[in-house]
C-alpha cells in the first residue's frame, strides 16, 4: 500500500509551506504580544456594511448568485471603477465577482497559463503567487527589486527576463510586503515592454485605495493596456473586510469567460451574503473608506520616523500599510531579528524572507495597528536594536562571540 | 495647505486629546514648533474648545441625573433667540444648548445629583425668565453612545491572527 506521502501530487508535496507559516505558529503560543505581522487592516468592518448584511439574512437572501455574481454589485463596482480609477469595464461579461483576490489571482493563472509558460514576479513577493503559479503549471520567475530602486521593478528588469516561454507579468503594486508603488512613467515603459513581447499582465490592485502620496495609476489604463490587462481588485484592505473574502477580477469578455468556466465549476459564486455587504460599502461606505485611509497615512508617518530614529533604512512605502526596512546592520538574519524581536521583546513582524529570497536581510511590519499599539511596540524595538547593536560592537574582535551568539534564542 | 494641516489636527485631537505635539508632528510630517503653534492658534481663535476625559460616571455608581429640557422661547427684536439663550446658558447645570428647527426652540441638556435638583433648577432658574414660554423636561434613562463612543461596548475585532499574508 502507498504511503501519504506517495499519493499526495508531487506538485503539491514539493511545494515548501509558506514562510509565514513557521512565524504564525511561533507567535500564536504566546500571550501579550503586540503583533506588527498581520496582513489585515486593524478596523472592524464598519457598522453601516455589518447592519446592512444582517438586514440582508433577516430579508432571506440566502441563496446563489450568477455565477458572475449579483448585476447590482457589478454594475457599482463598474460605476466605482471609472469614478476612482479612470478604468471602464462592462458590467456585463468584463467583470466577475470572486471569492477574495485569491481566487481572482488563481482562476486568472489557471484560466492562461499552459504548462511551460513563465509568469514574471516581481520580488519580494506576496507570498501566493509563486505556488499558485506552480499549480497552474507553469514557470515562476522572480524578477528581484532592490530598495535602492524603492522595490520598484522597471521595463529593463522585465526586458531582460523575457523569453518566448514569458507569457505572464504580475504586477502588484501598491506592493506587499514593501509597500512600493510605480509611478505612472515607469508603468508606460513596462507597458511598453508588455505590447512589445505580447505579455498580459495580472494586476493585483488590492490595496489601490491605500496609496498615500499621489493617486492610484492602474496599467489597465495606459493606452493600448486594456485589452492585455486582468485587474485584479477586491473590498479586503480598505474596506476593512477581510473575513468576507470578496474581490473581484475586471478584463477583456473573453478573458473573464474563460476564467468564469473554472469559477462556475469550483466555487460556484461568491458568498452572496459578502456580496449585500459589498454593494452597501461601495454605495455607501466611501466616507468611511477615506477616514480609515487617512488615519494609515498617519501611522505610516508615525513608523517611518521611528525607523529613521532607530537608524534602520527604510524605502518610504508610497502604497498599502507596510514598512520594509533593512536590519542587516544590526548583525542578524531576518529570521533572527523577527525571532528574537518576538521572543525578548514581544513584537511580531515577519522575515523578509517569507516574500523570497531577496527579502533576506529585511523585515516587514505593518501598520494597520492602533496608535498606542504601534508607538509601543516601537519604543520595545527601538530597545531591542540598540541592544543588539551594543552587543554586536563588543563582540566584533571575537568572532568566537558571534558563533555563540548565533545559537537561536528559545525563551 | 496650512487649511489642510489645521484641519487634520482638529480631526486628530478630536480623536484623542492626548496626542502630544511630538506625535502629531510626525503622524502630519510637521516641525513640533510648527504644531505647538498651530494648536495655540487654534485654541485662540475658539476653534477649539477644551479638552477632556469622556467620563462614564454611571459605571462607578455615582448618581447623576440628565435630562433634555425643550424650551419654547419668544424671540425679541434684534437679538432672536440669543439673548434668552445666553441667559440660560450661563447657567453651570447646563451642559449643553442648542437652537433648534422644529416645535420648540432650545434644547437644553441639564445635568444634577438628583431628579429634584434638576426639576427645581427648571422651575425657579429657567422657566421664570422672561421670554420663556414653556418647557418640557425628559429624564435620560439610559446612554448608549456618548460623543460618538459606544459606552457598554468595545468596537474591537474578536481577535486577529496574531500573523497573517
Amino acid at each position: 500500500m502507498s504511503t501519504w506521502g506517495e499519493r499526495v501530487n508531487p506538485v503539491v508535496r514539493d511545494m515548501p509551506p509558506s514562510g509565514i507559516r513557521k512565524f504564525f505558529d511561533l507567535a500564536a503560543e504566546m500571550t501579550g504580544v503586540i503583533s506588527l505581522g498581520v496582513g489585515e487592516p486593524d478596523f472592524v468592518t464598519p457598522w453601516r456594511i455589518r447592519e446592512a448584511c444582517i438586514y440582508s439574512l433577516e430579508k432571506g437572501y440566502t441563496m446563489y448568485t450568477s455565477n458572475q455574481g449579483l448585476k447590482e454589485l457589478r454594475d457599482e463596482i463598474a460605476r466605482y471603477l471609472n469614478q476612482a480609477f479612470q478604468l471602464r469595464y462592462d458590467p456585463h461579461g468584463e467583470i466577475l465577482i470572486t471569492v477574495g483576490v485569491s481566487e481572482a489571482l488563481d482562476l486568472a493563472l489557471r484560466a492562461l497559463v499552459a504548462p511551460g509558460d513563465e509568469v514574471l514576479i516581481p520580488e519580494p513577493t506576496y507570498v501566493s503567487y509563486i505556488p499558485c503559479t506552480v499549480l497552474a503549471g507553469g514557470v515562476p520567475v522572480p524578477l528581484p527589486t532592490r530598495m535602492e530602486d524603492n522595490f520598484r521593478i522597471n521595463a529593463g528588469q522585465v526586458e531582460k527576463a523575457v523569453t518566448p516561454q514569458s507569457k505572464v507579468l504580475l504586477l502588484a503594486y501598491p506592493n506587499n510586503p514593501t509597500g512600493a508603488v510605480l509611478p505612472r512613467t515607469e508603468l508606460e515603459n513596462i507597458a511598453a515592454v508588455a505590447k512589445a513581447h505580447d505579455l498580459v499582465v495580472i494586476s493585483d490592485e488590492i490595496y489601490a485605495q491605500l496609496t498615500y502620496e499621489g493617486e492610484h495609476v492602474s496599467i489597465a489604463r495606459l493606452p493600448g493596456m486594456r485589452d492585455r490587462t486582468i485587474v485584479l481588485q477586491g473590498f479586503s484592505k480598505a474596506f476593512a473586510m477581510t473575513g468576507w473574502r470578496l474581490g473581484y477580477a475586471a478584463g477583456n469578455k473573453a478573458f473573464i469567460d474563460a476564467m468564469n468556466k473554472i469559477h462556475q465549476y469550483t466555487m460556484l459564486c461568491a458568498p452572496i451574503t459578502a456580496q449585500t455587504a459589498a454593494l452597501e460599502a461601495l454605495k455607501n461606505g466611501l466616507k468611511e473608506m477615506r477616514q480609515m485611509v487617512g488615519q494609515y497615512n498617519h501611522r505610516r508617518r508615525l513608523v517611518m520616523n521611528a525607523f529613521r530614529e532607530m537608524d534602520l533604512p527604510c524605502s518610504e512605502p508610497g502604497g498599502a500599510f507596510y514598512a520594509f526596512p533593512r536590519i542587516t546592520d544590526t548583525g542578524l538574519s531576518s529570521e533572527e531579528f523577527s525571532e528574537r524581536l518576538l521572543f525578548e521583546e514581544k513584537v511580531a513582524v515577519v522575515p523578509g524572507t517569507a516574500f523570497g529570497p531577496s527579502g533576506e536581510g529585511f523585515i516587514r511590519c505593518s501598520y494597520a495597528a492602533s496608535v498606542s499599539n504601534l508607538v509601543e511596540a516601537l519604543k520595545r524595538m527601538t530597545g531591542f536594536v540598540k541592544r543588539v547593536r551594543l552587543k554586536k560592537k563588543a563582540s566584533r574582535p571575537l568572532p568566537a562571540d558571534r558563533d555563540r551568539e548565533a545559537v537561536p534564542h528559545k525563551g | 495647505m496650512g487649511r489642510n494641516r489645521e484641519h487634520e489636527i482638529l480631526e486628530l485631537l478630536e480623536a484623542d486629546a492626548r496626542y502630544t505635539a511630538q506625535d502629531l508632528a510626525t503622524m502630519l510630517n510637521m516641525k513640533v514648533s510648527e504644531v505647538e503653534e498651530m494648536v495655540k492658534d487654534l485654541e485662540q481663535r475658539g476653534l477649539i474648545l477644551g479638552y477632556r476625559a469622556l467620563v462614564n460616571w454611571n459605571k462607578i455608581g455615582i448618581d447623576k441625573v440628565t435630562a433634555l429640557i425643550e424650551v419654547k422661547v419668544t424671540p425679541q427684536r434684534d437679538v432672536g433667540f440669543d439673548a434668552v439663550a445666553e441667559r440660560i446658558a450661563r447657567f453651570p447645570e447646563v451642559r449643553t444648548m442648542r437652537l433648534m428647527s422644529g416645535t420648540y426652540d432650545l434644547a437644553v441638556e441639564v445635568e444634577g445629583t438628583t431628579m429634584q435638583e434638576v426639576a427645581f433648577f427648571v422651575a425657579t432658574r429657567l422657566a421664570p425668565i422672561e421670554g420663556v414660554v414653556s418647557s418640557t423636561t425628559h429624564f435620560v434613562l439610559k446612554g448608549y453612545k456618548q460623543d460618538g463612543i459606544l459606552v457598554d461596548k468595545k468596537e474591537e475585532p474578536a481577535s486577529r491572527l496574531v500573523v497573517s499574508p
